[in-house]
């Protein structure tokens, strides 16, 4: 069979894009833009949950935790690996991040207030991430769909230990009732946000649609998670913070509020709650951490060919 | 330095790539490799190999006619040669 | 054993978001969930054998300082990479060695825990071998830096050779000499050595650690979570 050479028509046909095959300039970018916004969103996630890693109220939910924020370190690396394989390094896309130039997952921003907090993360964050990922894994490009095979094996372990978190709460003393009810009032809008601006002001849908990048659009999934999660916070016995909240019998879905788009456009601008503490800690992080890397790379160059200490 | 990873697992029967990391050295590629790959116990052999040193085939229909042409395993930033004066790249 | 790997592990816990490059975030929380892991089996039993009903978290949460059993060495604070990774070194050279004789106690619940945590541990050991060495060999600075904290961490090694694993200080005198030779880092000389974990008399660090730790079982008492 002749090998299919046009690039649209290989996507067409299903078969994956690999790192060496010949590529638009626009896909390439589009996917390390994405890709990396993705890896990006991984990393700055530990910062909100590693602040409870501290105080998680029993050894079992800290071992959890700890596990979680791994993973998502480890999900990192992985995108960081797949965007690599298009020409552009690590070093490259972490200073990026570091200047504000690259952008990552607007649901960061917001602070993790109390024990609560963490298990709505798991609950909304990561089933939102879940929507956003299934499909990725049929991708176009063979890397970044092979890592999303991989994040979404670990991925569900995620989204059930944070509901877990919410149902024990659910079932506790008035206060934690009350911890789990205030949480979830701080974190349902920018959990829809995630899902970006609604379709008709999203610039690049139509051609990485086209090419595979994008699967499934924003209001799509955005009505999905809403018609997936709200049963969801009746079994909490949580009300989900939204008067226009109702269930639309012609539609076979649930109507909802109108988001606060002006609250998400300050925050991905850098004026949320968290943005500069996080962009802080990562900063530091690089910084402090200067002298640590350069000591590997001197040991490794005085020590070239040698093997194993 | 980048290394490429290969894990064959437990019932495995070759090795296979599952991905890069960035590391100093051999030792604390393997290292890594270990605890990002096998995390789950996913793997029993690893294998870490600086990317520099794979050679890859390059893909195409040319490739019955000519004598393969061979190239670097991705469009590598890693291939460039970096200035010694430049620190953390 | 318990308290030392708990505490041990909070202390790495808090690197999480923090290390120096990605992979090591990564490492350092392998590291503390081994860690965790090896407390709770720890605790877990010493509630059995104790027979007050006490459960690995009544023991976490619930005690004060005074009753926890930790070596000094681990509630020490993470100060630079160096300084985590001389802490780290020290513990997991005398750890292995405490884990090797354990699993040959004649207790048989000792035994399978010292077995299965001994793997863990030859893992670390290697990590933070390798790290002592890269630093210490590496650049003046990260030198500069590896030879304080392995200074300043030197009187709490006494500690770890009271008692039951004092046969194991030449063992262990062996392999940090080597390392850190390996390193071109100075062996520490003798010098007075803190004393007291094992007795619950605590350095001022275990204190805010606890209260951190410890903080929502003893806000919301007789929760559930």
């Amino acid at each position: 069979m002749e090998p299919i050479t046009d690039f649209q028509a290989r996507i067409d046909a299903g078969v994956k894009i690999e790192p060496l095959d010949a590529m638009p300039e626009a896909y390439r970018k589009t996917l390390v833009r994405q890709i990396s916004q993705h890896a990006h969103s991984e990393i700055v996630g530990q910062l909100p949950e590693g602040n409870w890693i501290g105080r998680a109220p029993t050894l079992e939910r800290k071992a959890i935790l700890l596990a979680k924020v791994q993973d998502e370190a480890g999900h990192g690396l992985y995108l960081y690996a797949a965007a690599e394989t298009l020409g552009v390094s690590r070093q490259e896309m972490i200073d990026d991040l570091l200047s504000g130039k690259a952008k990552y997952s607007s649901i960061f921003n917001y602070p993790t207030l109390t024990w609560a907090d963490i298990g709505t993360i798991g609950w909304l964050v990561d089933g939102a991430a879940i929507m956003n990922q299934i499909p990725l894994c049929h991708c176009s490009y063979g890397p970044y769909a092979r890592a999303m095979v991989r994040i979404c094996k670990e991925e569900s372990f995620h989204q059930r230990q944070g509901f877990d978190i919410l149902i024990q709460l659910s079932r506790g003393t008035e206060a934690q009732k009350a911890m789990a009810q205030d949480a979830l009032n701080r974190w349902w809008w920018p959990s829809l946000m995630m899902f970006g601006p609604p379709d008709e002001q999203s610039s690049h849908s139509a051609q990485s649609s086209a090419w595979k990048i994008k699967l499934i659009s924003n209001d799509a999934l955005r009505q999905k998670f809403v018609d997936q999660t709200v049963p969801q916070a009746e079994y909490l016995g949580l009300k989900v913070p939204d008067d226009k909240l109702a269930w639309n019998e012609t539609r076979g879905h649930y109507d909802f509020g109108s988001i606060p788009w002006d609250e998400f456009n300050q925050v991905i601008r850098g004026h949320g709650p968290c943005n500069a503490d996080r962009m802080r800690a990562r900063r530091q992080a690089h910084e402090e951490g200067a002298w640590v890397r350069e000591a590997g790379n001197a040991y490794a160059a005085k020590h070239q060919g040698q093997h194993a200490v | 330095m980048l290394f490429e990873v290969f894990i064959r697992s437990q019932h495995g029967v070759a090795h296979k790539h599952v991905g890069s990391l960035h590391a100093a050295d051999a030792e604390m590629a393997m290292a890594n490799a270990r605890d990002i790959y096998t995390r789950r116990n996913e793997g029993t052999s690893i294998w870490v190999v600086p990317s520099e040193a794979i050679t890859a085939s390059v893909p195409g229909e040319k490739d019955a006619l000519f004598a393969a042409a061979t190239t670097k395993v991705y469009r590598h930033p890693g291939y460039f040669k970096v200035p010694p004066e430049v620190k953390n790249i | 054993m318990g308290d030392s790997d708990l505490i041990l592990s909070q202390r790495l816990g808090a690197w999480c978001g923090h290390g120096p490059v990605l992979e090591e975030d990564l490492a350092l929380a392998n590291v503390a969930l081994d860690l965790l892991g090896q407390a709770r089996m720890w605790l877990s039993l010493y509630g059995e054998r104790e027979g007050l009903n006490r459960t690995e978290d009544d023991l976490a949460f619930l005690r004060d300082a005074g009753e926890f059993r930790n070596l000094l060495l681990v509630e020490q604070p993470n100060g630079d990479y160096a300084f985590t990774m001389a802490r780290q070194f020290y513990f997991d050279a005398w750890h292995k060695l405490a884990l090797d004789q354990l699993a040959l106690s004649g207790d048989a619940s000792v035994a399978a825990i010292a077995a299965k945590a001994a793997k863990e541990v030859a893992y670390h050991l290697r990590r933070s071998r390798d790290w002592v060495v890269r630093l210490g060999d590496g650049t003046d600075e990260s030198h500069r830096r590896m030879q304080a904290a392995i200074d300043a961490l030197w009187p709490f090694t006494g500690e770890m050779f009271d008692e039951y694993f004092n046969n194991l200080q030449p063992a262990w005198q062996a392999e940090i000499e080597a390392t850190l030779n390996l390193a071109t880092l100075t062996v520490p000389h003798d010098t007075w050595m803190h004393r007291g974990g094992r007795q619950g008399i605590h350095t001022e660090k275990l204190g805010p650690l606890l209260a951190e730790m410890q903080f929502l079982q003893r806000a919301y008492p007789k929760a559930a979570w």
